[in-house]
Parts: structure tokens; sequence; C-alpha cells
């Protein structure tokens, strides 16, 4: 790195490059050679900053100035005025919407100014495709301190003293299921990550992949290490080409310098990866579906008990664990169990990353600490509603989650306060609605994805969600009648209490509450209609319409 | 796992597919240091091979495997990324995810078919272009998105579709 005055930062995220932040790279690498700046000044393709609505996103470091929506041709300008001249292009600075002011540093933006970022601390900054940059920040430091220095039930204990729970979505103790896992007694167990980010809207374990992939290679050898085991498997969708391609070159790095492999950190501990890719199937992301998938079989959940700790990969102990958790393991262990149960709430430490997505201004990737108000997310984050509209209503855990209104917006969140409220914390999507939403169009969107997520095994979720899906087309095209709604009602309930897994009983969740607070919807699209057999009273056609 | 039976698994049982292929996929499968467990391996391989997964592919490579077809099948038919219909010159993904959905997507992919003049998981008549709704691309700044092959259409307007597909028709001369 001699002589490297200044780094350039591009964004290399899914988001950034569609909208071609590799051609901005390209004329930046060319513009610098032709002006001879080659040697003093750096490009470097890093991972998502998660400020997705901005995209493509630059850096100029150390200079700390952050230019968003950059496009191939923005890239003489930089080169020429910011990098030789030392003028800020002022023309590529955010904006604040509000009063047209530009920001130049990234952590003045207020879509960054509440945001904490752990699991995150590496995306935006380092080059994913270059072992020797995440282990400049301290990578791979954690894995020698545990292997060299720390005890089994050490490491153990610090993960459980930091109170992180599973990021995936049901938040069950991380150390707990290591624990357990470990207590089993079995010459061959595995440790799996699971990448099959299935709810559409959510990005979060993709981008993590994409912009750090070595922290959760790391964080999956310390879990093998107190568990007992020496492989892991990462179960990753194969609809993440980019995301594949940067894991595969971060196995190759670890394995070239003996970070995976016989006898890491002089040790006796041998531990390898293996990427095993998913084809599209959301009740994958259940952990036994999922082992059904890495052993090359449909992918359909099995009973439980036994759990995975006890039975899982071909019948061995199995510890499953989500990206996102596996992304906080190294800090923990860095940085101490203390430090990290002192950030957010008394039940739900650390942080949560969140896709934020949907009518709002900033679109984009969110790590923000537990406890925080969706007030703040939604306006201090995300910078409000598009187009000044008036917020409806947000969609927590997906297709599995519900929908929290207005009055929600103050609550604190951590896993325990949304399912409060009747949602659930998910693996992290969080999609905003507003005013022309209309919410049972919602409902029936997302019984529409679980309707053909179902895997079939069960008859109350194979079925059930099928007939649910056709009374709701039957509301939504206004043929429906109050004993409609009954019905739906009684499936709800029916689905959730007989399904097997937990795609079947959450997958009434978005009816469920929909129908708590926005009833009257349900009821316009009833009453709507001239339907004398309906229970509902006779109105007269349009009186009581809503804007479907 | 059960005994390889002895059927002759390398003739091809339709000549319309390239036997090459056939090869290409036995080399990979011969390849690989067990086959216990790949089955989803060996067929993301196929379809990367032969754009798609016909019968007589499912059937190679349940011989192939010493597997009944019909676990073979019950694989394919599980997952969405696996087709059994082969698949236009240019593949249009219209992004269904939550984020698209509420930035009108749903318009979206009406207005395609409309185009299109096909329905989803369909191919058009000249064999052009194959239309599939996919969950969530994830780049959901970009919402609503339509991806014709790798190149991607962020914040796509009903209006500009026709234009879109244009310009391929025109690339293959068609219009």
């Amino acid at each position: 790195m001699e002589g490297i005055r200044t780094h350039i930062l591009v964004c290399g995220g899914t988001g950034c490059m569609a909208s071609e932040s590799e051609k901005v790279i390209k004329n930046l690498g060319l513009i610098l050679k032709a002006r001879e700046y080659k040697e003093e000044v750096k490009i470097v393709q890093t991972g998502c900053f998660g400020f997705c609505e901005q995209g493509p996103i630059v850096k100029i470091e150390p200079d700390d100035v952050f230019y968003v929506r950059v496009s191939p041709k923005d890239a003489k300008d930089i080169i020429d005025e910011h990098v030789i001249k030392g003028r800020i292009v002022e023309r590529l600075l955010y904006k604040e919407p509000s009063n047209e002011n530009t920001i130049n540093k990234q952590e003045d933006i207020p879509f960054y100014k509440k945001q904490l970022r752990i699991a995150l601390r590496n995306c935006g900054l380092i080059n994913p495709e270059d072992i020797y940059e995440y282990i400049a920040l301290g990578g791979y430091e954690a894995l020698g301190k545990a292997l060299t220095e720390m005890t089994k039930d050490a490491v153990l204990d610090e993960v459980k003293k930091s109170g992180l729970r599973g990021r995936g979505g049901g938040g069950f103790p991380t150390g707990l299921k290591w624990e357990i896992t470990k207590k089993q007694e079995s010459d061959v167990k595995f440790i799996i990550c699971n990448a099959d980010e299935g709810d559409p809207g959510a990005f979060m374990d993709r981008s993590i992949l994409e912009g750090d992939p070595h922290a959760v290679l790391e964080a999956m050898a310390i879990g093998a290490y107190v568990i007992g085991a020496d492989k892991g498997i990462i179960y990753i969708r194969a609809e993440y080409p980019l995301a594949i391609e940067r894991l595969n070159i971060a196995l190759k790095q670890a394995r070239d310098v003996g970070l995976l492999g016989k006898n890491i950190f002089g040790t006796n501990f041998n531990f390898d990866i293996d990427i095993k890719f998913g084809a599209g199937a959301f009740v994958c992301g259940e952990e036994t579906a999922l082992i059904n998938s890495c052993e090359g079989k449909r992918g359909e959940p099995n009973y439980k008990p036994p759990y995975p700790a006890e039975k899982g990969y071909w019948g061995h102990p199995t510890c499953v664990n989500n990206v996102e958790t596996f992304a906080n393991i190294t800090a923990i262990i860095n940085r101490g169990a203390q430090w990290f149960a002192s950030i957010g709430t008394e039940k739900s430490k650390g942080t949560k990353v969140f896709a934020l997505a949907g009518k709002i201004n900033n679109v984009g990737l969110v790590e923000v600490p537990m406890g925080i108000t969706l007030r703040e997310i939604i306006y201090d984050i995300g910078g409000g509603i598009q187009g000044g509209r008036k917020f409806k209503a947000l969609q927590t855990g997906g297709p599995s989650g519900g929908v929290l209104t207005e009055d929600n917006l103050d609550t604190k969140i951590d896993y325990d306060s949304l399912i409060e409220i009747g949602s659930m914390m998910g693996s992290g999507g969080m999609i905003v609605m507003d005013e022309k939403d209309n919410m049972v169009n919602i409902a029936k969107f997302y019984l529409e994805f679980t309707m053909d997520e179902s895997c079939g095994r069960c008859t109350p979720c194979r079925i059930g969600t099928k007939r649910m899906y056709e009374i709701l087309n039957k509301i939504t095209s206004k043929k429906g009648t109050m004993a409609d709604l009954d019905a739906l009602k009684q499936l709800c309930y029916m689905i959730k209490d007989s399904s097997l897994c937990g795609l079947g009983q959450t997958a009434p969740n978005p009816v469920i509450s929909t129908m708590k607070h926005f009833w009257h919807e349900y009821l316009a699209f009833i009453k709507d209609v001239d339907h004398p057999q309906g229970e509902g009273k006779y109105v007269p056609k349009n009186k009581i319409g809503i804007k479907s | 796992m059960t005994k390889q039976q002895a059927i002759s698994v390398t003739t091809p049982m339709t000549q319309d597919l390239p036997k090459e292929k056939f090869d290409e996929l036995e080399t990979f499968i011969d390849q690989m240091e067990t086959t216990k467990g790949a089955l989803i391996e060996i067929l993301h391989k196929a379809q990367n091979l032969f754009g798609y997964l016909p019968r007589d592919v499912q059937l190679f490579v349940a011989r192939k495997l010493g597997i009944p077809g019909a676990e073979v099948y019950g694989v394919v038919s599980f997952y969405s990324y696996f087709t059994t219909k082969p698949r236009g010159k240019y593949t249009i993904s219209c992004c269904m995810g939550t984020a698209c959905f509420v930035r009108g997507a749903d318009k979206i992919i009406e207005r395609l078919k409309e185009i299109l003049g096909i329905e989803s998981n369909e191919i058009t008549e000249d064999g052009l272009f194959t239309l599939i709704d996919v969950r969530c691309i994830g780049a959901c700044g970009l919402a609503p998105i339509v991806k014709v092959d790798e190149k991607v259409y962020g914040r796509v307007k009903e209006e500009e579709l026709e234009d879109i597909i244009n310009t391929y028709r025109l690339l293959e001369g068609k219009k």
C-alpha cells in the first residue's frame, strides 16, 4: 500500500451493480490511468453501503466524502476535480430532501446517524475479495484467540453471556444452541450456516456475504471449535450468484493461508467448509427442511424432536445458525460479552439488521440497536414516506409476520415486544406501506406467496393456504360475503394450530393482523357490492367504496 | 443407496438433445467424490448445460445415480429454480418481491403478459422470450425491477416496457 494517498471505495453490492457501479469502476480506472495517477490512487470495490436508494455509492478516503447516485459519466469529475484538484464535486453529494442542504460525510447523513454497525461493520469498508483487508481490520483475531487462549467452555460462556439470539427470526439463544450441540456425544458433528434468505424483500444476509464473507467463515470456525465439528456447510440460494462467487473466493483464500484446513493456528483443530446450493424454496429456511435439502432431497420439514442438535445432517448432531448471527460472533469474542450485552434491551441484546423497503424515501440496509423505536427507523433513518404521503402500515417478518400501524410506532422493538404487538422480528424485512395501499391486497399477496411455497407435506398448510387464498380472491373481486370472512377467520386459527412447521403456523399472520387493524377494508370489499345473501347490510354500490 | 441399474445410461433417449451435453454431465458426475446427497448439485449442473430439465435428462440422472426417476422428479418439481420447459432466448424476470409489489410490480407483470401475449413461465411463439416472476432479486432500492437475462431495469414504468422489449426484438431483426 506504499504511496497510496487516496482510496476510492465503490459499492459492489447487488443493488449498486444493478445501477452500473461496475461501469463506474471501469471508467474511474481508465481515467486514472490516462491521468497517470494509478500509482497513488487505489479503487476498491467494497460490499454494500446499505444506502441502496442512493446507489451507486462512491466514497473517497481519507477525505471522507460520500458521493451518491454516481453514474459512469461522473467518473471524470471525481478524478479530475476531486482526486487531482482536491475540489469536492458538489452535485454528487447527498442532499437532504427537506432542505436541500448537501452533506459531505457519511456519518452526518441522517440515514447513518442512528445506526450502529456490528454485523455490517466491514460492509462498504473493505474489499470482500481480499482476505488481507479483512485481516488488517482485526479479522481472524477472534478465531486465533479462541483457539490458542480460550477453552471451548470459555468461548461458549462468552457467547452465552453476550445474550446473542438467533437472527434468522426465531430468536433462540445462540449460546444455548451451541451448548446443546456440544453436549451430544458423537465423533461427527456439523455446523451449518443458513443463507437461504427466502423472505421477499429482505436482503441482509446476502449483503453480509457479499460485503464481508470472511466474518461468516471465521465465526463458523469458532462455532465448530466449540461444538466439536470439523465440517461446515453454507446453504445458500442459487439466486445469489455474486454472494456465491465471493464466498468461493473467500474460501479459497482462507484455505491458501491456512485459516481453514488442518491444524489451524498450529493447534489440532481441523475445519473446512462446503457450499451447498438451494434451489428456490422458502420452506428451506426452516432448519430440518434445510438439512433435507442439503442431503439432496425435497426440502420438507421433519417433526421435531429430534432437533437437529441431536440428529441433523445425515443423522449427526448439527448446529444451524443464520448468517447475521454468525456475523456478530467475532465481535463478541474480540470485544467481550459485556460490551455486546450493554447494547440493546433487557432480553434482546446487540443490534439487528433490517432491510427497509417499500414506500419509504431511503430504501436500504440499516443496522440499529435493539430497543430503537419504529418511528426512529421510518422517519429519522428512512427519511419518511415517499412523496410526503401518510404512513399506513409496516410489515415485519415478511410472509410470517404481521402488520404494525401508526399506534405501534413508538414501541421499542425487540424480539418480545414485536410478538406482543402481533408481529415478529423475522429475518429483518421491513416493508413500509402508505395510504394508497389496500391491506386486503397486501394480505392476499402474502398468502399467494405462502400458498406457492407450501411444501405440501401437511394438509392444513397445503390445502388451508389455498382455500384462504381463494376466499381472499373472492373478496377482492367483490364477490365475498360476511360468511366468507367468518370462514377466513376460522381457517386462520385452524392452520395456525395444526400445521407442522413454522411456515404453516405463521402463514395466516398477515391475514390475522390486517383483519385486526384494517377490518373496515375487508368490510368495504363486501359492502361495496349489492349482495343480498351476505350478512352484511345492504349498502348501495360505491357508498362506502374504497380505492383498491 | 440402491444398486446401479443395468440400463445403458450413455445412449440418449431421444435424438433431440445433444449427446455431448450428456457426456459432459456424465463426466461431471463421475468426477464427484461422492454422489451421496449430491442430487441437487447435479441437477443444477444439468440445468446449466441443457437450459432446462426435460424428462430424458431427469431419467439419465436417475439411472446414473441408481435411484428411481420419481425421486429425481420429486426434487425437480419441488424447487422453483428448476424448470422442465425450455427457455426462450431471453429470459425476462419480473421481480415479485414485496418491495416491488408495493411499488406496482403487479401492474408491470400484467403489462408484460399483454405485450408478450403469454402467461408467466411460458415462452413466446417466436422462441425469443420467456417470462418468469421471481421472488426478490434484492435490489429493492430500484423497485420495481425487470430483468432481461442479467441486465437490470430499475424503477421501470409500465409505458417503458414496450420499448425495452422492442430493443431485443430489433436485435433479432424481428421488428
